[in-house]
């Protein structure tokens, strides 16, 4: 099992992306994927940085795609989703309708926000030639354990979100704008002054959710640490952690150190280097996703807690 | 005229459909292949075989629902479903999962595919996708799309496109939303469940009544108010000194008076949401808009307001339909 | 579907009078109407099982009614009946829910009806009870089937008087 990097969801700075990268390139992980997939309003902003992340990060030793956004509707979408085919390098679909762009047969991956339930679509993908997904956040255990079979035997990885606020939904709508009484049309790019997206709390003050512009995230940040064992037996082939302000070097390097046996550690680590952040992992474990429970063996869903 | 897609959670709401006019009745089977799967809703075999053969024997289509997405290691009952719906005389069966898709057109080539709205093919890309690899002849379109970009999607494709006019209103890309699963482990994809009740609990407390799901409080109503039902994505949050609706307020979409602008736009046909409601919302909902394509074939105007007492909050909206939405 | 209930014996509850002529009045009124709808408990499921409070709030008592074991019992006002799920509202409202003149959501959004408890056990009553088109009228007179005509004449002049919804509302009787 190795380590892949998301796209970034939030909206940073060129500067701020260009240092992220800069130091990614160092970090023990074995591939990257780099582009905008929540709002094709930001892309002129930091576009320009993608070239040369791209070969930061492959003089680093990294593999590198390119994302495609994940909700295209309009036709400057369309055309931008058909020039990053060009581009040479591979290309993470997180639209379906981007597989429209993609010769029949040539190889693709699939990101987290391509709905992969099941070894019928699975086994479609890969028939139209997808070589590496990302699983759906949501998905429990069981369902990632006979999706890594079926995975293993049409020759695609299959990859797990690790770590990082789960994407749990996006809208034509941005509540970004909405929060600041604006349309979306007329944002003022306010999603840029929360480099780790918006809190948004329930009425008694817990911890609940996350609007990054047109996409919601969880607050908590899910993480396998837990969970690494039994996602190792299941046979994933990758965790992916998603990019966050903060020390994500130092998340990766700690990923990595478990992965290579030492997985004890994990929790308290990432506890120390993200000391604001509550954790959760109850997706894997076929509870409410906010749910945080203790170790999970194989095949076993043990009882939810709430935090 | 524009074809009229009608709900029908039960026996008795499909033949209060049929009888209130609809043109069409969709439905599903009383489990997770649908993304209704309420407690005391829905058909077993033998119910739905009847409700077919009553709307066929009036003239109405009857289109099978069988939209959310199979579990890995249990597609059978999803494929079940679809050879089920096929041999009851089903019209159409409503599919969402690319897997379930590729099933259905390899082994019910006569059968008539639409694409859920649950796939959330939001462009004529992914549609076109769709119709060249399963042969689907319609699609219900994400409610994210204003009505240009409706009728720019209808010039670029062969492929029927239907709509939502009425009842409630996702917020987010349908098919493509864990909200409901992250606070209670249910979801619309994998159970055919949002904000599940079986998650719910009302309680009075010296600050007001509160409705939560799965936990999380997600309305405060001050004594003696309607509490609305917590519909995670309606629900009532906080966000830096902001408290409020901050994904959407308590409203249902009434795109009535868009059905001229969705006509030309190219929309083959129209549809009602709400499986879950009651006969008597089915039978007052498709009257209304039975007169209302009528109208609209005529050139009339559209009549407005009539349904307001059966939407949530009260209040409607044209949601993503108009663009000052977003 | 879930498997069908068994038919468990009624237990004899005393009751003080003149709840007790009441109450098996309503028992038998239910176990009638389930027993003509069959359907009813089935698409119920487990929430069959579910002890359900009705307070009716322009009524003097309170219902207790428990459909898998074909049990209505009425209570003072001032009881605590232990219970799962509670449905509140004037008669009006559960009468015109009950008939198909109005839609239970629609009650629900406006404040007319109110739940607590379980919400889940709530909806598979009213969804069940919906299906299977219900008309009270018809069910008191199919208790006593001689006296069938005059309960609905009856039953006609109440609703008049009332504006209660007291029979089954077809199709061209549901109001815009």
């Amino acid at each position: 099992m190795d380590l892949t990097v998301g796209p970034n969801p939030f909206f940073w700075s060129a500067e701020a992306v260009r240092a992220f990268y800069r130091d990614l390139a160092a970090a023990p992980v074995a591939r990257v994927v780099i582009g905008e997939w929540v709002c094709s309003k930001r892309l002129p902003f930091w576009q320009d940085e993608i070239a040369g992340a791209v070969d930061v990060l492959r003089d680093g030793g990294k593999e590198v795609a390119l994302s495609t956004l994940a909700l295209i509707t309009l036709k400057r979408e369309r055309r931008m989703t058909a020039d990053l085919m060009a581009a040479g390098l591979p290309v993470e679909v997180n639209d379906l309708s981007a597989l429209a762009h993609v010769p029949v047969g040539a190889p693709f991956w699939v990101g987290p926000m391509v709905n992969v339930y099941n070894e019928g679509t699975l086994e479609w993908l890969a028939r139209r030639g997808a070589t590496r997904i990302c699983l759906p956040p949501e998905l429990p255990l069981a369902s990632i354990e006979t999706l890594a079979r079926a995975g293993r035997a049409a020759d695609v990885a299959v990859e797990v979100w690790g770590h990082g606020r789960a994407p749990l939904a996006i809208s034509g709508r941005c509540y970004h704008a909405r929060l600041h009484d604006r349309a979306k049309d007329s944002c003022q790019f306010v999603c840029g002054e929360d480099p780790d997206g918006r809190d948004v709390d329930t009425l008694d003050g817990q911890a609940f959710l996350t609007v990054n512009g047109v996409q919601t995230l969880g607050r908590a940040v899910t993480t396998v640490a837990a969970q690494i064992g039994a996602l190792r037996d299941a046979g994933v082939a990758s965790l992916r952690l998603s990019p966050h302000a903060g020390a994500f070097n130092d998340v990766a390097r700690a990923y990595d150190t478990a992965l290579r046996g030492s997985e004890a550690a994990l929790p308290a680590t990432l506890a120390r280097l993200m000391p604001h952040a509550t954790f959760c992992n109850g997706f894997v474990a076929a509870g409410p996703g906010a749910a945080l429970i203790p170790e999970q063996g194989p095949g076993q869903s043990a009882p939810t807690r709430q935090f | 005229m524009m074809e009229l897609v009608c709900p029908a959670g039960t026996p008795a709401a499909l033949r209060a459909a049929v009888e209130a006019g609809a043109h069409t009745v969709y439905c599903g089977f009383a489990d997770e292949t649908n993304a209704r799967n309420f407690p005391g809703l829905n058909f077993s075999r033998e119910e739905m075989a009847a409700g077919i053969d009553f709307a066929h024997d009036r003239g109405a289509k009857v289109l099978v629902a069988i939209n959310t997405f199979p579990r890995a290691g249990a597609q059978d009952l999803w494929h079940r479903a679809v050879a089920d719906a096929a041999a009851a005389g089903a019209d159409a069966v409503i599919l969402a999962d690319i897997g379930l898709l590729a099933h259905a057109a390899e082994r019910h080539p006569g059968l008539r595919l639409h694409l859920s709205v649950q796939a959330a093919a939001a462009n004529p890309d992914a549609i076109n996708l769709y119709a060249q690899a399963f042969g689907v002849r319609r699609v219900v379109l994400p409610r994210v799309l204003t009505v240009e970009e409706i009728a720019a999607i209808n010039r670029e494709t062969e492929v029927e496109t239907e709509v939502f006019v009425f009842g409630g209103l996702c917020v987010m890309a349908e098919g493509r939303c864990s909200l409901s699963s992250y606070a209670t482990g249910l979801s619309p994809n994998m159970n055919g469940v949002c904000s599940p009740a079986s998650h719910v609990a009302y309680a009075e407390t010296a600050k007001g009544q509160e409705a939560r799901l799965g936990g999380f409080l997600i309305h405060r109503t001050a004594r003696g108010a309607p509490v609305p039902y917590p519909t995670l994505c309606k629900g009532c949050f906080t966000s830096g000194d902001q408290t409020g609706h901050i994904f959407e307020d308590p409203v249902s979409l009434d795109a009535t008076r868009l059905i001229p602008a969705l006509r030309k736009a190219g929309v083959s046909a129209l549809k009602i949401e709400g499986r879950q409601r009651s006969r008597a919302y089915v039978t007052q909902v498709v009257r209304a808009f039975r007169a209302a394509v009528e109208a609209a074939e005529r050139g009339d105007p559209m009549p407005e307001g009539l349904l307001t007492r059966l939407t949530e909050g009260q209040a409607a909206t044209t949601g993503a339909y108009a663009k000052t939405w977003r | 579907m879930p498997g069908r209930m068994t038919q468990p014996p009624m237990p004899a509850l005393p009751l003080p009078l003149p709840l007790s002529p009441l109450a098996a009045v309503l028992s038998m009124l239910m176990r009638s109407t389930l027993r003509r709808h069959p359907a009813i408990l089935g698409r119920m499921g487990a929430a069959a099982g579910a002890r359900f409070l009705i307070d009716v709030t322009n009524v003097p008592v309170l219902l207790l009614i428990e459909p898998a074991l074909r049990r209505a019992r009425v209570l003072p006002r001032s009881a605590r009946p232990a219970h799962d799920a509670a449905i509140r509202g004037r008669l009006s409202a559960f009468l015109s829910m009950l008939h198909g003149a109005e839609d239970g959501d629609a009650l629900f959004f406006s404040g007319e009806l109110t739940i607590g408890g379980d919400t889940a056990a709530v909806l598979a009553l009213r969804n069940a009870l919906d299906d299977a088109e219900i008309d009270l009228t018809e069910e008191i007179a199919g208790l006593a089937p001689a006296a069938g005509p005059m309960a609905r004449r009856l039953s006609g002049l109440l609703e008049r008087r009332t504006g209660l919804s007291l029979h089954r509302v077809t199709e061209t009787e549901v109001r815009e």
